[in-house]
């Protein structure tokens, strides 16, 4: 069978669920196997194992921690160099896309990004313009590179006996250009990341002010859900950037997405639009959200999200 | 000190976008086309750096566009903003080039002006791979920083603060190099009536493919290392169950998201 790659993203061999994601995503193409780049594979590896990896290819070696995705590109680079992969899948965020677009140029090969479903023989299912045109694309060079959505393909553990090959990683003199001289770590809020959680609940122009805030965090708690935020948002100062969903901001697909306040501009459609299931709180009846929502309801948001919040405390028990 | 500016028109965001059912490319008469407004804040980033190393004798900033005719004026823009040139690379070859055919084109134009800093914004509104700009440092072999949204230049080096899911990293290298900046690095400024005159005695340079010494077949839809098998219109979700709260909303939401199985 094919051998496909799936560039593991961990924190320090704490696998995301984004990568079980995507080796069960892998295991419908062929033969999955897992890259680690950087320390941690011995923790990573009876996880990656649960979620059918056959192969476990750990690369570490002087500098991987040093430098901004050159390393994930450099590793890469050597496990194909020695394999015959019929295609990598990589996770689509910032880095990642990174990551795979200098692999391609490094490596001759044709790359597709945002793929939403993954097909046999490699065709990868894009959703573009704000969700209204469905696009199936092909890699016409190489071997393929593909970045998946998170929540495309619901993890479903196959446990496999993961064998282990260590290769040790070689930078370039350009792979080392680029240093981290720090890092910089905000306060963890306890909450999903926002780009693979399963329930987004965002608040908007709507929700009035940075305090305010607060009824959005304590629904998101409540539904075990990360928090977003509209441009409007995030330019009034109310929230912070990084959480901002949107064009300019990032794309999440959850199985829900819980908009409040949030007119549904283009600008944010553009970045939650392939959300499984969507639900809006807003006082305007005419907000183009409401034709996006599976559920809507037209209303104060600072009336009905407390109430929602005491219901969903209450079912839950 | 020079720095080049990439930027890309991009169909309106508020524009209804499709594709040409001919060749699967974006059908780019369809809709008004503007500046990315990601490079936007690549250009002001650029004069704001201009301005603190003394002005234009001592720091040029070029803009720099790939695209069809009317892309020159999304280099004209720059030039209102206050850029001192630009450069177009223009040819009929390019018609359909992918992001790894873009970044061949723009890695040549770079070697070409052999500038000491290049910023890109870091994805286009249109596409939103946002790959290019990792793709053309690749290409170029220099230093990359990217998703900056704090740019720094201490003599010979740059540093920025490279956006992360958990906060930032300080990322530092030596010059030359490219950096690609988001949103809110900045509050990228209007052209002034001035700048919109003087912008057009600049000049403005038009380069081909053959001027970068790019064969065309590495380029367009040929030379492409992916293509559009086939693309479908969506038909717009089906309309959902609104209520009006009257009193009951929360509940009666809590009830929906109970029948998904949410709760």
């Amino acid at each position: 069978m094919t051998e496909v790659l799936v560039l593991v993203e961990h924190d320090d061999g704490t696998v995301k669920k984004v990568t079980h994601e995507l080796l069960t995503l892998a295991r419908s193409l062929g033969e999955p196997s897992a890259v680690v780049v950087g320390p941690g594979a011995d923790a990573a590896l009876a996880s990656l194992a649960e979620y059918g990896a056959t192969t476990v290819y750990a690369v570490d070696g002087d500098g991987a921690a040093d430098h901004p995705v050159t390393p994930k590109v450099a590793a890469l680079q050597a496990v194909l160099a020695q394999t015959q992969a019929g295609a990598l899948l990589v996770a689509s965020g910032p880095s990642g896309k990174e990551v795979a677009a200098r692999l391609a140029v490094r490596t001759s090969s044709g790359i597709l990004t945002d793929a939403v479903a993954v097909h046999d023989g490699f065709v990868a299912e894009q959703s573009v313009f704000g969700g209204s045109t469905v696009v199936q694309s092909t890699v016409t060079r190489g071997t393929p590179i593909i970045t998946v959505r998170p929540n495309s393909t619901p993890a479903e553990p196959a446990p496999a006996d993961a064998k282990r090959v260590d290769i040790p990683l070689a930078l370039s003199d350009a792979d080392r250009s680029a240093t981290i001289t720090e890092r910089v770590a905000q306060e963890r809020t306890g909450r999903p990341d926002l780009t693979e959680a399963a329930i987004v609940v965002s608040g908007g122009r709507g929700v009035g002010s940075a305090e305010n805030f607060s009824v959005i965090e304590a629904l998101a708690d409540s539904l075990g859900a990360a928090v977003g935020a509209s441009r409007a948002a995030t330019d009034a100062g109310w929230y912070p950037h990084q959480f901002q969903v949107g064009q300019t901001g990032k794309t999440v697909s959850p199985q829900l997405y819980v908009a409040n306040g949030i007119s549904g501009a283009i600008q944010h459609r553009a970045g939650m639009q392939t959300s499984k299931t969507i639900v809006a709180v807003n006082k305007d009846d005419e907000a183009p959200i409401f034709d996006l929502v599976d559920f809507g309801v037209v209303g104060d948001l600072h009336q009905v999200l407390p109430q929602l919040t005491a219901e969903v405390t209450k079912r839950k028990g | 000190m020079k720095i080049v500016v990439c930027v890309k028109q991009v169909p309106d965001s508020w524009a209804e976008k499709k594709l040409n059912p001919s060749d699967n490319t974006l059908d780019r008469d369809s809709a008004d086309a503007v500046v990315n407004e990601l490079d936007e804040y690549g250009i002001e980033e650029a004069l704001q750096i201009q301005e603190r190393l003394g002005g234009p004798d001592s720091c040029s900033v070029t803009v720099l566009s790939m695209g069809p005719d009317k892309a020159a004026e999304t280099v004209r823009k720059g030039l209102q903003m206050g850029a001192d040139d630009g450069v177009h690379v223009a040819d009929d070859a390019l018609h359909g080039s992918d992001a790894v055919a873009t970044s061949l084109v723009l890695a040549a134009a770079i070697e070409r002006l052999a500038p000491d800093l290049v910023i890109l914004g870091s994805e286009s509104t249109d596409a939103r791979m946002s790959v290019v700009p990792a793709m053309v440092a690749e290409r170029l072999g220099r230093p990359m920083l990217t998703f900056a949204n704090k740019v720094e230049l201490d003599g010979t080096t740059v540093r920025t603060h490279r956006v992360t899911d958990y906060g930032y990293d300080v990322v530092e290298a030596a010059l030359p190099a490219l950096v690609s900046v988001v949103e809110k690095t900045n509050e990228p400024r209007y052209p002034s009536f001035k700048g919109i005159m003087a912008a057009k005695k600049k000049p403005l340079e038009t380069l081909s493919l053959a001027d970068l010494g790019v064969s065309a077949d590495d380029v367009g839809l040929a030379g492409s290392w992916s293509s559009v098998a086939e693309f479908a219109t969506r038909p717009p979700r089906q309309k959902g169950t609104i209520v009006k709260d009257e009193g009951e909303g929360g509940v009666q939401l809590a009830d929906f998201l109970a029948g998904q199985k949410f709760i």
